[in-house]
């Protein structure tokens, strides 16, 4: 869906096929294949001139064997016809698999160099970015670009060397027959010029219809409930139709030039022809040239016109290329919001297994648009072992403390001290490995229950695995899983349910056995008996751990040392449970919103 | 390659038009096989002692055939390559259709970027196979009639030694198209992981970076990247070898015209002007041999693109019409739900044993915690999905016996997600009623608290909104899709929870407003505020597919359930707002 969504952006950048500044960035990439592509070069040049001599051979066979009735010599000039014929085709050939590797290896430098700048690119850039649009960068953009690589640049030299080469050849032969025939090369060079022009306007104008197409396309499957609930099939058919037929008659000119130029490039090429039957014609009956070089000269006008087509089509290619070079580029210049640090001094070296963490929240404020301010002032501190909840209504802040708690952001404002260090200082992976962390939307990866649990630490044994699955109740229902932990669990874990999934999520945290645990609970509801194991496991989580835990069960409230209440961005009010409903404040409030009709029944029970 | 069977109907409507490209086809290649005849008659002139102005002649009447063979080409490439774009159009329109009527189960099962790439990339591989398909083998097929025809009046021997490599070529593009294929596949399934592998880094970024991962995500996706490199490379060998091998065959059989034409020269058994031709018409050949490989792959992927095509094509629409559709002449609105079930996946049940009656003119209210049902129950009144078990009755009448249209036209529903569409404001308003007077459109908007927005924006009702225009807050997406439901001027109006991105005050006015509305017509409302369901006829509470509790607000409230501990913490709620108003202030 994400993946429609640029489709209609994707064709603002549409810029020139040239542009001096991306093809210096892009000639870079060349980097190690510069051998490659130097010896693809070379091998091209050696093979355009083994096929230039095809007919040079003929006008030899013609004038010294034919014309002598020489029949040893034109044995000989026919094998080194066909040997030349082989050479330049095993020439050809490395040349285009040499380019073809060449880009190959670039783009794959490429990807992976897009790909680790998404490894580093902090959350934010992620918050504005769809998947799909990201997805398109790593996939048809450098795809586009690997064309450029491949059949572009080099291509292109070969087109040029082609021509070159038969000119300079012709001119060899017989300067005033070339100048004959190359009479018409103004001609050719108009038409071609003439046809870019029209054929680029009209590439732009088709690849904004496109994109107007399939917005459209993309609006209506979307939102294809609406649609039908309003009856409103035929009206939008008809508005498909007209966007489509607007599209058609766009191509069908596209098509008037196409039909246009190639026939018009083949006139050429017999006007030429032409020229050398008139002209060289009656060279020949002066005897100023041979008849097997008017032979020669006909057939290298017939070769003259493929890559002059060629080249005329290349511009697409490259036109192309640039902009998917400049949405590329555009990632991977893209500024890292919470900026890395390499290995900090300051970090606490060694103590990888820090026993008892201390955290502090120091007046922080933070808000993720402008001064939309969604934490406001916030301080307090969980110190080593002790387990806190953080309560609140919707849009309190809440999930946001653990965003900025594991630096997904930073705060605009305040500190945020992990052992007295500033998170900011600390080294970002050791940081994040101090903490199991569980998220609200559990995700799961495709791959088997095992790799999910271990996750975090990939290295771990079997053995480790079943005991961290054991301690949080997983093992329950991955042991009634056809097979087990090897069983593979679908992309986002759709086999299996939202109680399973967070089971799972706790093993994952718990797993590295990380001295904080930062977890959010889920709200969703959940049968029962997996609730209950939940809640059990919950518990077995906080033993000596730091923990901060957002939560929505009473029974998990209750099992914590102290309670922070959010209301509005704000530390309201802490304290024991006890203290807190003493205060009759916002908790005791929420309390009452929550959970209702067992308050009633507990403070009646505390009185009693 | 049956798949693409499957196009033949959409060519006939052309069929006059490829016909027509053929006949030229044909011509064109009659005319142009003169080129290398004259070149003959030149060059055995030229042997002979011709004159200058016999060549002249001869150049005169090249020309001539150049341009004749220009002409006909031009209009073969128009008509062939033109009617490829036509048929794509009615292709991607059939396919448009199709989708239109598909239901909502499908757009729940379908991702969206799966369905715009099938009619994309895939439409875009079919079309090559409609028009270059369609022109080439027409074209090379006449041609190669032709000039064998030519090759053979010039001299049989060397024809024959031309057609031993005929079998070299189909042998080479057989052989190497499967291979093509083989390999192709090796590289799409290797670029599928490589996609998967990304996107589910991509969407899991979270929990990538809380287990800092990213450094094996990044030795995961290099190992996936450079098994994709070594498959392309794989590609790369033989695709490398195609052309050149084409180009090589090509020459060889030159060599031997060379070394046979030769000797028939020395013999005296060919003229040099026969051989010259010779040689020009197997320049002819040259490009249709090469262009066979082209096509045969062309075909091969359209074939492919047909067969995901076809899978969508040959999705039976669930909702399936009336034999005879019913179309009343009055609509009184009467809603029943008899005995009704609902499953999505057909295992957990989403609805269960519903039983009601809504009289025609009332307003029944719907609440219930998330994922209990509620909107599941109103989407079975417009037929969004037919219920699994039991009926739904409108009027006494089965829905699935009523003329969809006319059930959907009675029917507006206000949806939870406003879908709005990047048109006019006013556009998007008259969706379900398009030729609604100016005046209906304003006191639809009026009634929905839109109208003031509006007369905020720029351009008023002009104003374009969505992705190409200004962006809409979310309750006044939520308001517009209200006004667009009250110009339809329906007998049944649904709100589907569609007021909760509008704030209280606005709420109120909006309720109402509506309630000079919805007088005389029948409403559902779905919501999560008492404050807007107080005021219904009746309320029924869901939980789990099932009315737990039905009765008026009051009965609701005494009766102490779920509905009056809601209506109990949204008051404590609002009390809590002012509790922090007061320590604000």
């Amino acid at each position: 869906m994400s993946a429609a969504d640029d489709w209609s952006r994707e064709d603002e950048v549409l810029g020139k096929a040239y542009d001096a500044r991306l093809a210096r960035r892009l000639w870079s990439y060349i980097g190690d294949q510069k051998r490659k592509i130097a010896l693809a070069a070379v091998l091209l040049v050696l093979g355009a001139l083994a096929e230039l001599a095809g007919p040079l051979l003929v006008k030899v066979a013609i004038d010294r064997c034919i014309a002598t009735r020489d029949w040893h010599g034109l044995v000989i000039i026919v094998l080194l016809f066909a040997g030349l014929a082989v050479s330049a085709t095993v020439l050809r050939w490395s040349e285009t698999y040499l380019t073809g590797a060449a880009g190959q290896y670039i783009v794959y430098r490429l990807r992976m160099q897009l790909f680790e700048k998404l490894q580093r690119l902090s959350i934010p850039y992620f918050d504005r970015n769809p998947v799909g649009r990201l997805m398109s960068r790593l996939t048809s953009d450098v795809q586009a670009l690997y064309e450029l690589f491949s059949a572009g640049v080099v291509a292109i030299v070969g087109d040029v060397v082609t021509l070159v080469g038969i000119m300079v050849v012709m001119f060899v032969i017989s300067w005033k027959l070339a100048l004959i025939t190359l009479s018409v090369i103004p001609f050719l060079i108009l038409i071609t010029f003439m046809f870019r022009r029209h054929v680029r306007d009209l590439y732009r104008l088709t690849r904004l219809k496109i994109a107007r197409l399939n917005s459209y396309l993309h609006e209506n499957l979307v939102g294809m409930r609406v649609v039908q609930l309003f009856n409103r099939e035929p009206r939008n058919f008809a508005a498909f139709d007209e966007i489509g037929r607007d599209l058609k008659g766009t191509y069908l000119r596209t098509i008037f030039y196409y039909a246009l130029f190639y026939p018009a490039v083949e006139l050429i090429s017999a006007v030429a022809v032409a020229f050398i039957i008139y002209g060289g014609g009656g060279m020949l009956l002066a005897g100023a040239v041979t008849m097997g070089t008017l032979v020669a000269f006909i057939q290298y006008v017939e070769r003259f016109w493929r890559p002059v087509r060629d080249l005329a089509e290349k511009y697409n290619i490259l036109q192309g290329a640039m902009a998917a070079a400049e949405r590329v580029f555009k990632v991977i210049d893209h500024p890292i919001e919470v900026p890395l640090r390499e290995l900090s001094t300051a970090t606490p070296a060694g103590d990888e297994k820090m026993e008892g963490v201390a955290i502090e929240f120091r007046h922080v404020w933070f808000a993720y648009h402008h001064e939309d301010w969604v934490l406001k002032d916030v301080s307090f501190r969980v110190a080593p072992g002790e387990s806190v909840a953080v309560v609140g209504a919707t849009g309190a802040g809440k999930t946001t403390l653990i965003s900025l708690l594991s630096r997904f952001y930073d705060v605009q404002q305040g500190d945020i001290l992990v052992n007295g260090l500033d998170v900011r200082q600390w080294d970002l992976a050791k940081l994040r490995r101090l903490m199991g962390i569980v998220l609200q939307d559990v995700f799961v990866f495709a791959g088997t229950v095992t790799d999910n649990i271990r996750y975090g630490c990939p290295d771990s044994g079997a053995e480790t695995v079943r005991r961290a699955a054991a301690l949080v109740h997983a093992d329950h229902f991955i042991s009634r899983l056809p097979k087990s932990y090897d069983e593979p669990v679908m992309e986002r874990g759709a086999t299996l349910s939202t109680g399973q999934r967070q089971l799972l999520a706790f093993a994952r945290a718990l797993m590295c056995e990380p001295p904080v645990i930062v977890l959010d609970e889920a709200t969703a509801s959940i049968d029962t008996e997996t609730e209950r194991l939940i809640q059990d496991a919950i518990g077995r989580l906080l033993v000596g751990r730091t923990s901060i835990i957002i939560a929505h069960r009473l029974s998990t409230i209750q099992r914590c040392d102290r309670i922070l209440v959010f209301h509005h961005g704000r530390l309201r009010e802490q304290g024991t449970q006890e203290e807190l409903l003493a205060q009759r404040g916002i908790f005791h409030r929420l309390w009452q919103l929550q959970y209702g009709g067992v308050t009633a029944a507990m403070q009646a029970g505390e009185e009693a | 390659m049956t798949a693409l069977l499957r196009l033949l109907p959409f060519l006939r409507p052309y069929r006059g038009a490829i016909i027509l490209g053929a006949v030229i086809a044909v011509l064109n290649n009659a005319v142009g096989i003169l080129g290398p005849w004259l070149l003959k008659l030149a060059v055995d002139a030229l042997q002979s002692g011709g004159t200058v102005a016999l060549l002249a002649q001869y150049a005169a009447l090249m020309v001539a055939v150049a341009v004749a063979a220009g002409v006909l080409r031009f209009y073969m490439r128009q008509i062939l390559i033109g009617v490829s774009r036509h048929a794509e159009l009615d292709l991607r329109n059939a396919f448009f259709a199709h989708l239109q009527k598909l239901p909502a189960s499908f757009y729940n099962r379908r991702r969206t970027g799966d369905i715009m790439a099938r009619l994309t990339s895939d439409l875009e591989s079919v079309r090559s196979v409609l028009g270059p398909g369609v022109m080439y083998p027409l074209d090379t097929i006449s041609m190669a009639a032709f000039v064998l025809t030519m090759m053979l009046l010039l001299s049989v021997k060397l024809t024959i030694a031309v057609l031993i490599a005929a079998p070299l070529v189909s042998l080479a593009v057989f052989y190497l198209g499967r291979v093509t294929f083989r390999l192709h596949t090796r590289i799409q399934q290797q670029f599928s992981a490589l996609s998967d592998c990304a996107e589910e880094n991509l969407a899991g970024v979270r929990v990538v970076r809380a287990f800092a991962q990213e450094e094996r995500e990044y030795r995961k996706f290099d190992e996936l990247n450079r098994e994709y490199v070594q498959r392309n490379l794989a590609m790369t060998r033989v695709q490398a070898l195609f052309m050149p091998l084409m180009f090589l065959l090509f020459e060889l059989v030159t060599a031997m015209v060379l070394l046979l034409g030769g000797r028939a020269i020395i013999a005296d058994r060919l003229t040099l002007g026969g051989f010259v031709a010779f040689v020009g018409y197997l320049g002819m050949l040259a490009w249709p041999i090469i262009a066979v490989g082209w096509v045969a792959n062309l075909f091969q992927r359209g074939a492919a693109s047909m067969k995901r095509l076809t899978e969508i094509l040959d999705v039976t629409p669930e909702i399936a019409p009336p034999p005879v559709p019913h179309r009343p002449s009055v609509i009184r609105g009467e809603i029943e739900f008899a005995n009704v079930g609902f499953s999505y996946d057909g295992d957990r049940p989403a609805l269960s044993e519903l039983s009601f009656v809504i009289p025609p003119g009332r307003t029944v209210a719907i609440v219930g915690r998330t994922g209990s049902g509620k909107s599941t129950l109103v989407s079975l009144i417009p037929r969004l999905f037919d219920p699994t078990e039991g009926r739904v009755l409108i009027d006494g009448i089965p829905t699935t016996d009523w003329d969809l249209r006319v059930l959907r036209r009675t029917i507006a529903v206000v949806p939870q997600d406003a879908q709005l569409f990047s048109d006019m404001v006013s556009a998007n308003l008259r969706f379900g009623a398009p030729d609604a007077p100016q005046e209906n459109l304003m006191r639809a908007a009026e009634i929905s608290q839109i109208a003031k927005d509006v007369a905020a924006f720029r351009s008023g009702y002009e104003t374009v909104v969505g992705e190409r225009g200004i962006t809409l807050s979310g309750g006044q997406k939520g308001r517009t899709a209200l006004a667009r439901a009250l110009l339809c001027d329906p007998k049944i109006l649904i709100l589907d929870d569609a007021l909760s991105a509008v704030d209280t005050q606005t709420e109120e006015e909006i309720l109402h407003g509506l309630r000079r509305f919805m007088a005389g017509r029948t409403s559902i409302i779905i919501s999560h505020r008492v404050s807007t369901v107080k005021d219904a006829d009746e309320i029924f509470v869901l939980d789990e597919g099932r009315i737990v509790e039905r009765g008026t607000h009051d009965e609701l409230i005494a009766r102490g359930g779920y509905y009056a501990e809601l209506d109990r913490m949204q008051k404590l709620e609002a009390e809590l707002e002012e509790m922090d108003e007061d320590a604000a202030s």
